[in-house]
């Protein structure tokens, strides 16, 4: 008995040796990403907590600070009600720009994978609805900007042709400019939805489609009760990336509005609010935003996650 | 496919050269060297022999001092006056030159959403420290923020008795352009060019059309004050005209004339005269005497330079010297300015406008150039002529605006042959600097941008001022407001 004991420690021994020895290649291959992830993810994302409770910010060219203030700097944020509205502005801009976006793409993507339907050039097309997220977003919204100037060609044209009595004023109109930048977001970003759309359907087996024509189901029947239904963990991940997008809306207001986020601040989204902070080097109030948008972002994506993706789930578990 | 494709490059670099070309012309206001850039051999050779020449009279550095010269700029303005005017300077390329052996190195970071103040408050503090060739040397400042760069706490502009420049070689400059560098001691840390007492620019066709006439004197009486300047502003409205390109454009006559700074113990305080400017905007904008939209130096506020290209032609702008040159598109044929179409005169208040001032960078290791550059920029009064007849500019020395108040030399073309230096001279004498704080840039630039949605109607006086109170606060967060 203690003989076998011992043989079985002995291969115990051995066998777990040989792990060890293949477990450093793992760490080895995990090495670069995790440093990486250290260095420019982990370290900065606690150095804004550790930041976000500090008074620290340049008067001039004084320093003040850094003084412990604890929970000051969230009190601050809160106290004016400013972000609220900001947070509210960035919401309607997303939703203005992602509803036309998504209804496009499912449009978009059903044609092109629908093969009754023989679109000839797919080729082409699919490159010209992404060619828009190639531009540079600042590039394209100063675009907008000069093409949508009171001197600018819109209103030149639109005045010619009758349409317009006298030029309008598109950026001191609020509807105009959210719906300006809402456009182009969704100018910019439909084809990339497509393309991910696309490779969602394209992933439905095919016999079910066949299955349903051989059943007689109208195409709408088809898309409302197939498609859709298949594609929600697709869709689930379209959502929940342009939600974060959506709310790290920067680039294209603050060009648009020439970082006022005018008219009456109703353009300004919360990444342009936090980019105010740092005229001043305000870290610690620039920290604490950061926080409060990292905890908005996470209960964000953790209720549309719920939301869409629970049925999905739950069929899984079962 | 390959002469396709080889067609197609050759095209998209013309068209990029040709914006760049396109971008210096609008902004540099055809100063000669600048634009002219040596394209023809001619030109080269001129500018070769004249460089050669001015070389000898060039002072000599030290042997021991830096070989490159590093100057902090946020335009084109000094660069063009140092080209043109700085004797030995030879210009090598867009951000380069050379003065005897020493390389110069301009960096232009513009002044939009603070970004040159942000790229000097980075690298000012630890100048002294940097390596010899990337030292800071020369910076220029506006007087908007002068103050915070020649704190002496903070103690970045080198005191002008520390480079050896003495109070009598400064003594023909006006008061006012001292008293916007001068620290809390009393030490002078910068010095200027220009004095930039500014009035009002009219166009003469409309003056003809509305006043029926484009004199000085007959159109100073139609502007004489506010409450004439008002009715007057009705008259061209009723015209077709517009009375002034923007919301912003009278912003400056009213903000120079405060009774007090913007900040007073650390708190914003919105003086009676800012409130007037408000009211007073708000009128000409409902009454469709100016714009809502037209951004100070905005596209639709340019063609007011023109004539039949914007919404309305424009009656006047405020501005002082520096505008003729830098701004009014003289060198546009289809310009009024190029039409001599413009008109001088003092306006309803007196009152003054930008200007830039030179100062020397603490820890610079060029100090003898730095000397001599500012002294010959700002004191030398052959340069300083030569900056008044060649670029209409209103230069800081009351003796040479004397002298062309009284001479031939100081008649302008684009305001139509008028000589404008005996208004500019009195201005700049009574320009008073006693309400400046460091934080005007901030403040004139937030509260003329949150009072737009007044003026356009998307926000109350009250929501206004409310947008400008948070503005300020992020901006400042050292300050209050109400």
């Amino acid at each position: 008995m203690p003989n076998k004991d011992l043989n079985v420690q002995f291969t115990n021994r051995g066998r777990s040796g040989k792990i060890d020895k293949l477990n450093i290649w793992g760490y080895i291959f995990l090495l670069p990403f995790t440093l990486v992830f250290i260095v420019f993810q982990l370290i900065p994302l606690v150095n804004t907590i550790y930041n976000s409770f500090f008074e620290n910010y340049m008067a001039g060219l004084k320093q003040v600070g850094p003084n412990f203030v604890g929970l000051a700097n969230f009190g601050e944020l809160f106290k004016s009600g400013d972000l609220v509205k900001y947070f509210g502005n960035t919401m309607i801009m997303w939703i203005l720009g992602f509803i036309p976006q998504i209804v496009l793409s499912l449009l978009l993507s059903s044609w092109f994978t629908n093969p009754s339907l023989r679109l000839r050039f797919q080729r082409f097309f699919k490159t010209v609805i992404y060619l828009p997220n190639l531009i540079m977003a600042s590039a394209f919204a100063m675009l907008f900007f000069t093409m949508f100037d009171i001197t600018g060609p819109v209103n030149g044209l639109f005045v010619k042709l009758g349409i317009f009595k006298e030029p309008f004023s598109f950026f001191t109109s609020i509807g105009a400019t959210r719906g300006l930048v809402a456009f182009m977001n969704c100018l910019m970003w439909f084809g990339n939805t497509t393309i991910l759309l696309m490779a969602g359907m394209l992933g439905i087996p095919v016999d079910i489609f066949e299955a349903a024509d051989v059943d007689g189901a109208t195409p709408t029947q088809v898309f409302w009760k197939i498609t859709l239904p298949l594609l929600r963990p697709i869709l689930v991940y379209v959502m929940v990336t342009s939600l974060i997008g959506g709310l790290q809306m920067f680039d294209v207001p603050q060009i648009l509005t020439n970082g006022k986020g005018d008219p009456m601040r109703t353009s300004m989204t919360l990444i342009m609010y936090l980019n105010k902070h740092l005229y001043s080097k305000n870290y610690g109030l620039a920290g604490a935003l950061s926080v409060l948008l990292l905890i908005i972002t996470a209960i964000l994506s953790f209720i549309v996650f719920k939301v869409t993706g629970e049925e999905e789930l739950n069929k899984k578990a079962r | 496919m390959k002469n396709v494709k080889k067609t197609l490059a050759m095209i998209a670099s013309i068209a990029m050269a040709g914006s760049v070309f396109a971008a210096c012309g609008g902004g540099n206001g055809g100063s000669s060297a600048g634009t002219t850039a040596a394209t023809t051999t001619a030109a080269e050779a001129a500018a070769e022999t004249e460089a050669a020449a001015e070389t000898e009279a060039a002072a000599e550095p030290a042997g021991d001092e830096g070989k490159v010269l590093n100057i902090q700029v946020w335009n084109e303005e000094f660069k063009s006056r140092v080209t043109d005017h700085y004797p030995g300077y030879e210009e090598v390329d867009a951000t380069h030159g050379k003065i005897g052996d020493v390389d110069v190195v301009w960096t232009i970071t513009p002044s939009t959403d603070n970004a040159y103040q942000n790229n000097l408050d980075s690298i000012l503090p630890g100048n002294a420290d940097a390596a010899a060739d990337s030292k800071v040397d020369i910076f220029l400042v506006e007087a908007d923020y002068a103050l915070k760069y020649v704190d002496a706490d903070v103690n970045v502009a080198m005191k002008l008795s520390d480079l050896g420049i003495t109070d009598a070689d400064l003594g023909d400059q006006y008061q006012y352009t001292k008293d916007v560098v001068t620290d809390a001691n009393g030490d002078l840390r910068g010095a200027s060019w220009q004095a930039c007492s500014a009035g009002l620019i009219y166009n003469r066709e409309i003056a003809k059309a509305v006043l029926g006439s484009d004199d000085p004197a007959d159109v100073q009486a139609a502007v004489a004050d506010w409450a004439t300047y008002n009715e007057t502003a009705a008259k061209v409205a009723d015209a077709g005209y517009y009375m002034t390109a923007g919301y912003a454009d009278t912003f400056r006559v009213y903000s120079n004339n405060v009774s007090a700074p913007w900040v007073q113990d650390g708190k914003v305080v919105i003086d009676p005269n800012i409130k007037a400017w408000v009211d007073a905007t708000k009128a000409q904008v409902d009454a469709g005497q100016t714009s809502a939209s037209a951004d100070l130096w905005g596209d639709e506020w340019a063609k007011g330079f023109y004539s039949g290209q914007g919404t309305k032609d424009v009656f006047c702008y405020f501005g002082p010297a520096w505008f003729f040159n830098f701004s009014m598109h003289s060198d546009d044929a289809a310009s009024i300015a190029a039409n001599g179409g413009w008109g001088f005169t003092v306006g309803p208040q007196g009152h003054f406008w930008g200007g830039t001032w030179i100062c020397a960078a603490n820890g610079t290791d060029n100090p003898t150039l730095v000397k001599d550059i500012i002294l010959t920029m700002t004191t030398n009064k052959d340069v300083l002529k030569e900056i008044a007849t060649a670029d209409s500019d209103c230069v800081n020395s009351k003796s040479v605006l004397a002298d062309l108040a009284s001479s031939e030399d100081g008649n302008i073309a684009l305001l139509g042959g008028q000589n404008p230096y005996a208004v500019l001279a009195e201005g700049a004498e009574k320009v008073d600097m006693s309400n400046l704080s460091i934080y005007d840039q901030g403040c004139n630039e937030e509260f003329q941008a949150a009072m737009k949605n007044y003026f356009s109607g998307a926000g109350s006086y009250e929501d206004a001022l409310a947008q400008f109170n948070s503005a300020i606060v992020e901006k400042y967060p050292e300050l209050t407001t109400d």
